[in-house]
C-alpha cells in the first residue's frame, strides 16, 4: 500500500514541481514515452507513467507496451528505495542483486530516473548575485578554485577566492621570534586567469566532426590524418559512427584492440577527470591500456624508492609537518632542481611562495643548484650553482666525499638507521675503483669548481639542512627527468641520509609542503576516480570504494602499452615497458609485452583530448602512427582543436570545467599523492558550477560518454540513473563534510574551508622523526601497505632491512646495468661525454615544466598566455616557442634576441624565437616542455614543427633498460637561425562546412 | 588635511614576474566593456600593466630584476593636460580616466605620456590604459585586481591622503620614478636600485695547503675617482657582490682586502649598463 502510494505520489511530485519551474515541465513534454514500474510478483503494485506534455500522467496496472520497466523484487524492496530518507546504498545493493532491474529503452530509463532526481535539485540555488547584472559562481582549476562572475550567460572574470569572516582562521607559525600566517585567499597563477580567454578560444571545438576523406564503409584514408580537413556532423552521426567503430573492432579483431590515450592532466574536477568518467566507460568496453612513466616522478620512482621506499608516493618523501620544523629549526634550504615558484609544487599556484621569503628574511640561508637560474633562485637569492646537466649525481657523491673525509656526516644515524655504507663509503673513497670522487673529480663532470662543492659541503655538513630535490621537495623536476635521473634521486636520500634524514632541521622539502592544516579531515582526491567505480587503477580502494556506494567497473583486457611507445606498438607492432606499480617496491620490474599473448593488436584508438605531442619525446613518431593503416580509427574526445584532434578520424567536442558541474578539493589528488593538501595554506573544497551553458554543441564527457553508453545498452550501468550533479552530491556524502555545512549551504556557497588544526593543543608529527628516532611510524600515512613492512607494522621503512639502504637490496635481484645496487655515477648515454654526437650537437637542451601553462593546459589556443613574452614571441603574425640561450652562443651562430631559430639534431627541428638570457651558462639552452601546438611544417618527413614541441628532438631511450623511465632532458641540439618562417604554410586548421 | 587618492605601490625585489597582474588585467578589460570607465581591451598586444625584466651578471653571479609599470596616475597628468575637453580627467580620488566615447579618434593621447602607458586600439580608434580597475573600486572593492593577484605582495595599493601618502612613502622606502613632463606619477616603487645600479663581484679563493678554498669574510670596494663607492664582504663561497654603483660608464677599481692575503686591485671597465662579473679571482698570501 505504501509503495502504490509513493508511486501515486511521484506523479502528484512531478506535475507540482512542473507547474513551478518551466524548465522541468518542458522536460517532462517531447516525444511521448510510458514508463511502468513494477513488482516481479504480478499481484504487487504496479504503475504506468505516459509522458509527452507539461503534465504526466499515470494509472495503476500493467500497460501493455511499455518503453521502460523497472521491476523490483517485492513491495519490500521497492519501499527502501521509495521511502523518505531512503539510503542510495540500497539502490545499488539491489541493482548488483538483481532485486531491482531496469528493462527497455536505456536511455529513457535514464532519462526517467534523471527526472526523478531533477525534482529535487531544479529548485535549489547557485550563484550569489553581485549587483550589476552578475552572478557569481564558484570553480576550479589546475591552480585553484576561483570565483567566476557571469553576466547574460557570459563569463566576466574569474578571480581567485577573498575568504570572508564566515570562513574560518587561518593558521598561525610562531618560529624565531616572529609569526608567519597566510593571506585570507587563495592564490592563483595567469594560466588560471587566462580561464576566460580558453573558454572562449577560436580553437574550440564547438560541433561534431568527420574527417572530410574518411569513410568508414569505404576508403578510410588513414594516410591523410593531420592533413585532411574536417566536415561538421551531427551528434547523433559522430556517436553512432563511434559507436558501429567499437562495435566493428571488437567483433573483428577481438580482445584488445582499442586502446585509450589521454593526457597525465585534465581539467579539474573529480567527475569529469580521465580517471573518473573515460576510466568508466573504456572499462565498460573494454581497451588496451596507456600506461605512464610515470611522468615528473621518474627517477624518484625507479631510483629513490629503492633506497628508502615510498612506492605508493613514487618514491616521493613524506609530506608532513616541515613547515614549521623548517622554519624553526632549519638553517639552510638547498634547492636542487627545485622550481617551486614556476611549477608551485602540485596545482597549489602560489601557496608556499611567503613562506618561502619569510624563510629567508628570518635568516635562513639558501642554495640553488640548477642549470638556469630558475624563478624561486631569482626571487629569494642565495647562491646559484650552475651545473652541467645531467651531471648531478656527480657533484652528490663529491659532497659525501667530503663529508666523509671530514667527518661531516651522522655517523650515529648512519649506524643505526642504515645499511650498506661502508661499500658506498669505499666507492666514494675510490677504494673499490681507485677513482677518489672528489671536488676536483667531479668539477671536470659538472662545471662546478671544487672549491665550490667544498664550500656547499661544509655548509651543509655543518648546517640543519632542508633539501628541496625537486619542484615538490621529493620529486617533479629536471634532474629527476634525465638520462642519470635515477641516480640523481638515489644520491638525493643517500646524501640526507648521511645527514640525519627525519631529525629537527633536516629533511626532504622546500617549504611546499608540511603545511599545519587538518589531515584528519576526508574529502576524495580525483586520483580516487570520481564516479569510475574503478578499483584497480586508481585509489578508491583506499576510502572512496567503501564511501560511496556504486557499481564497480573493470577493465578486462590486460595488454598495455607504455606512453612513450604508443608509436612503435602501431607501427612496429611491438613494444615493451615496465608498470607503474606502487604498491611495492618490486612491482616495476614487471616487465610486460605488446602484443600480450592471446590479444589484438591496436586497431582503434579513443584519445581524450588533444595535446600529447608536446609532452612525449620524439613524438613526430606519433604523427607517423597515426599516419599508419594499422590504426582503422581513432576518435578524439577535446575541448579543442590542437595537436592530436588533427589525426582524429572522428572529432568529439567537449566542454570546459565552466560549462559543466563538477566538485572538487584543491589539489587532492589523492592515489599516490596522498594528502597533496598539505601544500595549502587553506584547504577549500568547491563545487564547480555550470556557470555559463556549453559553447555551440559541446557537450560535458560525462554526457558524452553516457550516449555512447545507451547506444551499448550500458546507460544505466554506466550513470546508475544519476546526473552529473549527483554524483557531484555523492562525493560530497562520502567525504567529511556533511555535518560541516548542509548540501544547499555549500550549493549556494560555492565553497567550504577547513579549518586548520590547532597545532598547539594537538602537535602534529614531523616527517621521519619516528624513523630517525627509531619510533613506530606516527604520520598519517596509510602507506606502505601491511606487506610492505619487514618486521612489524608501522615500523621501519619498506626496504627489505627496514632501513636506508645505501646498497639497494632491491635492485640486486634484478640486473639492471643502469641501476647498480649501489648508486655508481654512470655518465649520460646524451651528453656533453658522448663526444661523437656532443661535437655535431654541442648544445644541451633542458626542458622543464612551464610555467604560464599548465602543461599544455592554456598554452596555444589563442589564449592571454600567448602575450607573455617569457612564454611565446609574436613574430611576423605568429606566436613562437621561446627558446633561452646564452648571448655567447647566440652570437657565435649570427642569432638576435627574439630571432627565429631552427633547435635541431637528428629526430627532427622546432622553430622558436631565441630568448637571449644570462640565467644559463654557456652551452646549455632552456625551453619550457608541454607545448600544446604541434604544427608541423613542410612534408612530414621533413620532421620541422613550429608549435613549439620541443620535446620532438628529446630521445625515447629509457633511462636505464629496466625503467619506462623518460629522460626528455638529455638532449643535445645545434641551433641556427631560421629565415624559412615566410615560406612555410600553416597546418590545416580547416573546418569544411558541408 | 587634503582628498584621499589611490596610489599603487611596487616592491622590485619581490615581483617575479609571474604576470598575474598582466593578465588580471586582460581577464578585466578584453571582451568587456565599463561604460564611463574604458572599451574593450583587444584580445592581443596591450599590455595595459606590463612587466619588463632586467639581468645583471654572468653565471653565477646573475640576478634578475622586474618592473612592473602601468599608468602612473599622475598629480599632474600629461594626458589630461592633451585633452582639455575632458576627455581625459583626473578623479577626486586620483584616478584618471580617458573617456572611452569623447576620446574617439584621439591619438595625441597616446604621444603625450610621457611613460608609454596609454596604447592605442586600431579598431576602436580609442586611446586606452589602465583605470585602477575604477568600476570596480566604485562598486566597493578594496584594491583593484593586480594588487589581489599578486603573490608575492609586490603590488600593494592605498587610498591615501597626501600628508599619509608622504609618510608611507618616506617610512617604507618608496620613490617615484622621475617625473617625466611635470607629471608627478603617483605608482611608487621601492628597491628601484635592482633596476637601476650596477654590481661588480667576483668569487675569491686562495690555496690553503694545496687545495682551491673559497675566501669568506674579505671585503671588496669599488671605487671610483679614488673614492669607495660601494663595498661588500664575501660569504661562504667567496662570492662577494658590491653593489649599489651608479651606472656611470667609466673605469673602476675592484679592490679586495683579506687579512693575511695580498691586497688585490682589478681595474674594471662599466659601461654604465652592464654589471661585471669577474670570474674567479685568486687570493695570494702576504
Amino acid at each position: 500500500m505504501k509503495v502504490a502510494l509513493a508511486l501515486k505520489g511521484a506523479e502528484w511530485a512531478m506535475n507540482l514541481t512542473a507547474a513551478r519551474h518551466p524548465a522541468f515541465a518542458a522536460r517532462l513534454a517531447g516525444r511521448d514515452r510510458v514508463v511502468q514500474l513494477r513488482m516481479r510478483d504480478a499481484r504487487g503494485p504496479a504503475r504506468h507513467f505516459r509522458f509527452g506534455s507539461a503534465r504526466v500522467r499515470s494509472s495503476p496496472g500493467l500497460h501493455g507496451k511499455p518503453d521502460v520497466v523497472l521491476t523490483f523484487k517485492n513491495e519490500a524492496t521497492a519501499w527502501r528505495i521509495f521511502k523518505p530518507g531512503a539510503k542510495r546504498g540500497d539502490a545499488v545493493n539491489f541493482a548488483k542483486n538483481f532485486a531491482v532491474e531496469v528493462t527497455g529503452d536505456d536511455e529513457l530509463a535514464c532519462w526517467f530516473t534523471e527526472t526523478l532526481s531533477l525534482m529535487r535539485s531544479v529548485g535549489w540555488k547557485i550563484g550569489v548575485d553581485v549587483g550589476h547584472g552578475e552572478t557569481r559562481y564558484c570553480n576550479a582549476t589546475n591552480s585553484g578554485p576561483v570565483f567566476v562572475y557571469v553576466k547574460d550567460g557570459k563569463i566576466v572574470r574569474v578571480t581567485p577566492i577573498d575568504f570572508d569572516a564566515d570562513d574560518p582562521e587561518s593558521w598561525t607559525i610562531e618560529a624565531r621570534g616572529r609569526s608567519f600566517s597566510p593571506p585570507r585567499r587563495t592564490t592563483t597563477t595567469a594560466h588560471t586567469l587566462a580561464s576566460k580567454s580558453m573558454v572562449y578560444s577560436k580553437d574550440r571545438l564547438l560541433h561534431p566532426m568527420k574527417r572530410v576523406d574518411f569513410d568508414p564503409d569505404g576508403e578510410r584514408n588513414c594516410a591523410n590524418r593531420g592533413k585532411s580537413g574536417y566536415v561538421r556532423i551531427s551528434w547523433d552521426e559522430a556517436l553512432d559512427l563511434v559507436v558501429a567503430e567499437i562495435r566493428r573492432v571488437k567483433r573483428v579483431h577481438g580482445h584488445g584492440a582499442i586502446m585509450n590515450s589521454h593526457s597525465s592532466h585534465h581539467t579539474w574536477g573529480n567527475i569529469g577527470c580521465y580517471v573518473s568518467a573515460f576510466n568508466r566507460c573504456m572499462n565498460a568496453i573494454g581497451y588496451t591500456k596507456m600506461v605512464i612513466n610515470p611522468d615528473s616522478w621518474e627517477g624518484w620512482y625507479w631510483g629513490a624508492t629503492h633506497h628508502y621506499g615510498y612506492s605508493m608516493r613514487l618514491g616521493a618523501a613524506e609530506p608532513y609537518g616541515m613547515i614549521e620544523d623548517c622554519l624553526n629549526e632549519a638553517e639552510l634550504i638547498v634547492f636542487w632542481s627545485s622550481d617551486p615558484e614556476s611549477t608551485g609544487g602540485s596545482y597549489a599556484a602560489f601557496e608556499g611562495t611567503l613562506r618561502r621569503m619569510f624563510a629567508r628574511d628570518i635568516g635562513i640561508e639558501m642554495v640553488h643548484i640548477d642549470p638556469h637560474l630558475n624563478y624561486t633562485a631569482s626571487l629569494l637569492g642565495g647562491k646559484w650553482i650552475p651545473i652541467v646537466p645531467g651531471t648531478d649525481p656527480a657533484l652528490a657523491h663529491a659532497i659525501a666525499h667530503v663529508w666523509i673525509t671530514e667527518g661531516l656526516y651522522d655517523r650515529a644515524y648512519v649506524a643505526e638507521r642504515t645499511t650498506g655504507f661502508e661499500k658506498y663509503r669505499d666507492y666514494v673513497l675510490g677504494v673499490e675503483d681507485g677513482v677518489p670522487k672528489t671536488p676536483e673529480w667531479q668539477a671536470a663532470e659538472t662545471g662546478v669548481p671544487a672549491h665550490t662543492v667544498r664550500a656547499l659541503a661544509r655548509k651543509w655538513g655543518t648546517k640543519k639542512t632542508y633539501l628541496g630535490a625537486g619542484g615538490k621537495g621529493t620529486a617533479f623536476g629536471g634532474a629527476c627527468r634525465s638520462a642519470t635521473g635515477s641516480q640523481w634521486a638515489r644520491a638525493m636520500v643517500c646524501l640526507m641520509a648521511m645527514r640525519g634524514l627525519g631529525k629537527p632541521g633536516i629533511n626532504f622539502g622546500n617549504l611546499q609542503y608540511g603545511s599545519p592544516i587538518d589531515y584528519n579531515f576526508y574529502f576524495p582526491g580525483y586520483g580516487e576516480g570520481g564516479l569510475s567505480g574503478d578499483v584497480e587503477t586508481t585509489g578508491a580502494a583506499v576510502q572512496l570504494y567503501q564511501r560511496q556506494p556504486q557499481l564497480p567497473s573493470m577493465n578486462v583486457v590486460a595488454q598495455r602499452i607504455t606512453r612513450n611507445r604508443i608509436a612503435e606498438a602501431i607501427l612496429v607492432g611491438e613494444a615493451h615497458g615496465h608498470p607503474i606499480d606502487p604498491k611495492s617496491i618490486n612491482g616495476q620490474f614487471m616487465r610486460f609485452h605488446y602484443p600480450a599473448p592471446g590479444h589484438s593488436r591496436v586497431r582503434m584508438m579513443y584519445n581524450y583530448g588533444g595535446s600529447h605531442f608536446g609532452t612525449v619525446q620524439e613524438s613526430h613518431r606519433l604523427a607517423d602512427a597515426y599516419r599508419s593503416d594499422e590504426l582503422e580509427f581513432v576518435v578524439n574526445q577535446s575541448i579543442w582543436h590542437e595537436g592530436e584532434s588533427r589525426f582524429a578520424d572522428v572529432i568529439l567536442p567537449a566542454c570546459t570545467n565552466f560549462e559543466r558541474w563538477d566538485i572538487g578539493e584543491w589539489t587532492v589528488a589523492g592515489g599516490y599523492s596522498h594528502h597533496n593538501n598539505g601544500q595549502l595554506n587553506h584547504r577549500v573544497i568547491s563545487i564547480q558550477h555550470p556557470c555559463i551553458e556549453p559553447l555551440g554543441e559541446s557537450r560535458s564527457d560525462y554526457r558524452i560518454f553516457l550516449e555512447l553508453m545507451h547506444r551499448l545498452g550500458l546507460g544505466t550501468y554506466y550513470s546508475e540513473g544519476l546526473t552529473e550533479l549527483d554524483w557531484c552530491r555523492s562525493q560530497f556524502e562520502a567525504s567529511d563534510l556533511p555535518g560541516r555545512i548542509s548540501w544547499e549551504d555549500f550549493l549556494a556557497r560555492g565553497y567550504y574551508v577547513v579549518p586548520p588544526e590547532d597545532t598547539k593543543a594537538s602537535p602534529q608529527p614531523n616527517a621521519m622523526r619516528w624513523f630517525a628516532e627509531g619510533r613506530r611510524k606516527d604520520v598519517p600515512e596509510p602507506h606502505p601497505l601491511p606487506a610492505g613492512y619487514g618486521e612489524r607494522f608501522r615500523e621501519g621503512l619498506q626496504t627489505m632491512s627496514g632501513k636506508i639502504e645505501f646498497e639497494a637490496s632491491s635492485l640486486k635481484m634484478i640486473d639492471d646495468p643502469g641501476r647498480p645496487p649501489l648508486n655508481r655515477y654512470i655518465p649520460s648515454w646524451e651528453g656533453r661525454g658522448t663526444t661523437g654526437l656532443y661535437r655535431r650537437y654541442p648544445l644541451q637542451l633542458i626542458t622543464p615544466h612551464p610555467r604560464y601553462s599548465f602543461h599544455t593546459h592554456t598554452d596555444g589556443k589563442d589564449t592571454f598566455i600567448n602575450d607573455i613574452d617569457d612564454h611565446r614571441v609574436l613574430v611576423d603574425g605568429y606566436y613562437y616557442w621561446s627558446v633561452r640561450i646564452h648571448p655567447d652562443d647566440a652570437a657565435a651562430r649570427g642569432v638576435a634576441h627574439h630571432d627565429l631559430v631552427r633547435l635541431y639534431n637528428d629526430r627532427g627541428s622546432v622553430i622558436c624565437a631565441a630568448t637571449l638570457t644570462r640565467r644559463l651558462a654557456p652551452g646549455v639552452v632552456q625551453a619550457y616542455a608541454s607545448s600544446a601546438v604541434y604544427d608541423p611544417v613542410g612534408a612530414p618527413e621533413a620532421r620541422i614543427d613550429r608549435g613549439g614541441c620541443v620535446n620532438t628532438l628529446a630521445p625515447t631511450r629509457w633511462q636505464t633498460e629496466k625503467t619506462s623511465a623518460s629522460a626528455p632532458n638529455s638532449c643535445l641540439i645545434e641551433i641556427e637561425r631560421w629565415t624559412g618562417a615566410a615560406a612555410a604554410p600553416a597546418a590545416s586548421l580547416g573546418e569544411e562546412e558541408p | 588635511m587634503t582628498t584621499a587618492r589611490w596610489a599603487l605601490f611596487i616592491d622590485v625585489a619581490k615581483c617575479h614576474n609571474c604576470r598575474n597582474c598582466t593578465i588580471a588585467c586582460k581577464d578585466e578589460y578584453v571582451d568587456n566593456d565599463w561604460p564611463g570607465y574604458s572599451a574593450p581591451q583587444p584580445r592581443h598586444g596591450h599590455e595595459w600593466i606590463a612587466i619588463a625584466t632586467r639581468e645583471r651578471g654572468e653565471a653565477p653571479m646573475v640576478d634578475v630584476a622586474h618592473l612592473p609599470s602601468t599608468c602612473n596616475q599622475c598629480d599632474d597628468a600629461p594626458c589630461v593636460a592633451a585633452a582639455p575637453d575632458g576627455a581625459v580627467y583626473r578623479r577626486d580620488d586620483g584616478i584618471v580616466i580617458i573617456d572611452p566615447v569623447k576620446a574617439r579618434g584621439r591619438r595625441e593621447i597616446v604621444s603625450s605620456c610621457p611613460y608609454g602607458a596609454i596604447a592605442w586600439n586600431e579598431a576602436l580608434s580609442l586611446p586606452q590604459k589602465w583605470t585602477f580597475d575604477a568600476h570596480l573600486i566604485d562598486r566597493g572593492w578594496k584594491e583593484p585586481r593586480c594588487v589581489q593577484v599578486c603573490p608575492t605582495g609586490a603590488m600593494t595599493s592605498a587610498k591615501l591622503d597626501d600628508a599619509a601618502l608622504a609618510r608611507k612613502v618616506a617610512d617604507d622606502g618608496y620613490e617615484a620614478l622621475d617625473s617625466r613632463a611635470g607629471a608627478k606619477p603617483r605608482v611608487y616603487y621601492r628597491h628601484l636600485g635592482r633596476w637601476s645600479k650596477l654590481f661588480v663581484g667576483a668569487t675569491l679563493i686562495r690555496s690553503v695547503n694545496g687545495v682551491d678554498e673559497c675566501v669568506a669574510g674579505a671585503r671588496a670596494a669599488v671605487v671610483r675617482d679614488g673614492r669607495e663607492v660601494a663595498t661588500a664582504v664575501s660569504d661562504d663561497f667567496g662570492e662577494v657582490k658590491v653593489d649599489g654603483v651608479d651606472a656611470v660608464a667609466g673605469r673602476v677599481d675592484f679592490v679586495v682586502a683579506m687579512p693575511g692575503c695580498r691586497p688585490l686591485r682589478v681595474d674594471v671597465g662599466l659601461d654604465g649598463t652592464d654589471s661585471r662579473y669577474l670570474g674567479t679571482l685568486r687570493l695570494e698570501p702576504a
